[in-house]
């Protein structure tokens, strides 16, 4: 299990789980998370592209991702954000549906892009998803006071000196990065699992914000780790645990909030 | 800058819109630690105002200039509090991230904090009331507490001018009158010229030391005694205005206005004013 072509699996999995869980804590705070489903499902026709023009299958993931952020963020400046993003899955859905018509992959590699696929990510493919996801936690970690700022409340952004509409691109153009890198492991049906199930825990277990994302970072890699030792013993797929397991943490979050010592004033409640 | 010089000043200034015309003239000035009421009906362009003294709405014709502090490391112009945020108990933010925020949240990087850091943020908490909850999660205290610490985040640069939107909205009575004594003696303490929006001015007239009537998306600027007047408000309004004082009341009634006008008056407490 950690020998030979399973090594690639352990360092590509732990990359998806660190990028997942630093990325998925600003994912839940900002309400993204139709944006990150909807990116990652944008992404797979983009492998398909990939494969029928015979170029390298991350090339159309990042592509695909980074024009769904553009497009999402391009469209939401006139409309609403949840109506820009779900324009943008029915236009790249249907360019799926069209290139995957046109391709003669194998029923399994479809398969493995939407549900995950513990091999998915090649020897030759490690040393571009490890630049990618440098990339994205260190452009979180150059954003991360503005970008929480912005989170909170655009407009305290803006009198900060920050431009929202600038935030809100960065942080997608990081989501599609991101996404680039976790679907080939997890699938593009629970990349966003990954980013919303241990930051939402994440978030109920801590006050502070620098603790929540390093819990979530932690509870994603517990999350990628399980998975992927069960999938190999059980030889069930990975985005089964993945999304089990993320729900399963999200649980977990609820019950220690539910359970949690009571703030310890009496005027604790929040009022009008 | 010189004691005495203004800190805000406000040079004939006209916004418009989507090409509609929202403001026209305006012009007013504030000197360092006066507390002045903006104060005009919903839609009258109080928002619009205050953002265009941001400077995240450019003028049309005229100027804002806006005094800077150079007396203080990283003090700012403005301090800004911005209307209805919606501070959810799932974020994870204690009221000291939202301060901190306050102090560097437009820079970029992680957020190391040093100790003098965090002596000045305790300092803030303290002097806005809220030090008992410092390490409370912001959405868990009640509204006139997340008031207290977001103008502790505008307040922690020590800018020259606070501006905040419709502060005293969705309060409670108590909460109101707290806030407005709270905003007084910071105007007071850090000779910080307070610039605030209300539809209502009842709780602000033992507060404030100027007054800016919107109406019409013109302004009449100075101080109460001058402005909540009879001819005044007429001569903004267009059309004739009573200011009539009852039981030490001051309610502002438009007599000659058309009926509809008339109802609407009758329905919106912006137009009853008490003087002290």
């Amino acid at each position: 299990m950690f020998t030979g072509f399973m090594t690639n699996t352990w360092v590509a999995g732990t990359l998806v789980a660190i990028v997942a869980g630093v990325v998925g804590f600003f994912v839940v705070i900002r309400r993204a998370a139709f944006a990150a489903h909807v990116l990652p499902l944008g992404a797979f026709p983009g492998a398909a592209a990939a494969s029928l023009l015979g170029v390298n299958e991350l090339v159309g993931l990042v592509t695909f991702s980074v024009l769904g952020a553009l497009g999402i963020s391009h469209l939401a400046r006139r409309e609403r954000r949840d109506v820009a993003t779900a324009l943008w899955l029915a236009v790249s859905l249907a360019l799926g549906t069209l290139f995957l018509s046109m391709t003669r992959q194998y029923p399994q590699q479809v398969y493995s892009l939407l549900f995950g696929e513990i091999l998915g990510v090649s020897e030759g493919a490690m040393i571009s998803v490890a630049a990618l996801s440098i990339t994205a936690v260190v452009t979180i970690g150059i954003l991360f006071r503005p970008l929480l700022l912005d989170s909170i409340s655009p407009e305290l952004c803006q009198a900060a000196g920050g431009s929202s509409r600038r935030m809100e691109l960065a942080f997608l153009g990081v989501v599609a990065l991101s996404t680039a890198i976790v679907l080939p492991v997890v699938g593009a049906l629970m990349v966003f699992s990954l980013m919303v199930g241990p930051a939402s825990c994440a978030r109920a277990l801590t006050d502070e914000p620098r603790s929540a994302v390093l819990l979530s970072v932690g509870l994603a890699l517990a999350t990628v780790w399980s998975a992927i030792a069960l999938s190999y013993l059980s030889n069930w797929p990975v985005g089964f645990f993945v999304g089990a397991l993320g729900a399963l943490s999200y649980a977990g979050g609820r019950i220690y909030r539910r359970f949690a010592p009571a703030p310890s004033s009496p005027r604790a409640a929040a009022a009008i | 800058m010189k004691t005495g010089s203004e800190v805000l000043l406000v040079d004939h200034v006209s916004v418009a819109l989507s090409g509609r015309s929202v403001l026209r003239d305006i012009h007013f000035k504030l000197a360092p630690g006066e507390f002045c009421a903006l104060i005009g009906a919903n839609g009258s362009g109080k928002t619009t105002l205050l953002k265009t003294i941001l400077g995240l709405v450019r003028p049309e014709a005229g100027a804002v200039s806006v005094a800077r502090p150079a007396e203080r490391d990283g003090a700012t112009g403005i301090g800004y509090v911005p209307q209805r945020i919606s501070l959810d108990p799932s974020l994870p933010l204690r009221a000291r991230d939202v301060v901190s925020l306050g102090l560097d949240g437009g820079r970029l990087g992680l957020p190391l904090t040093s100790r003098a850091h965090r002596a000045r943020i305790d300092q803030m908490l303290s002097a806005v009331g809220v030090a008992d909850f410092a390490d409370r999660r912001i959405g868990d205290l009640s509204g006139g507490q997340q008031q207290r610490v977001l103008i502790a985040h505008a307040l922690v640069r020590r800018p020259s001018l606070l501006l905040l939107d419709e502060p005293l909205a969705n309060l409670d009575v108590r909460s109101t009158a707290e806030i407005v004594v709270l905003l007084r003696r910071l105007a007071t303490d850090y000779h910080t010229a307070v610039l605030l929006s209300a539809h209502d001015m009842n709780p602000l007239l033992s507060a404030m030391d100027r007054i800016v009537y919107l109406a019409n998306g013109c302004a009449a600027a100075g101080k109460p005694e001058e402005i909540v007047r009879t001819e005044v408000l007429s001569q903004l309004y267009g059309y004739h205005i009573d200011v009539v004082r009852v039981h030490g009341r001051v309610v502002v009634i438009a007599a000659g206005a058309p009926d509809e006008i008339h109802a609407a008056i009758a329905k919106d407490p912006v137009h009853t004013a008490e003087i002290p």
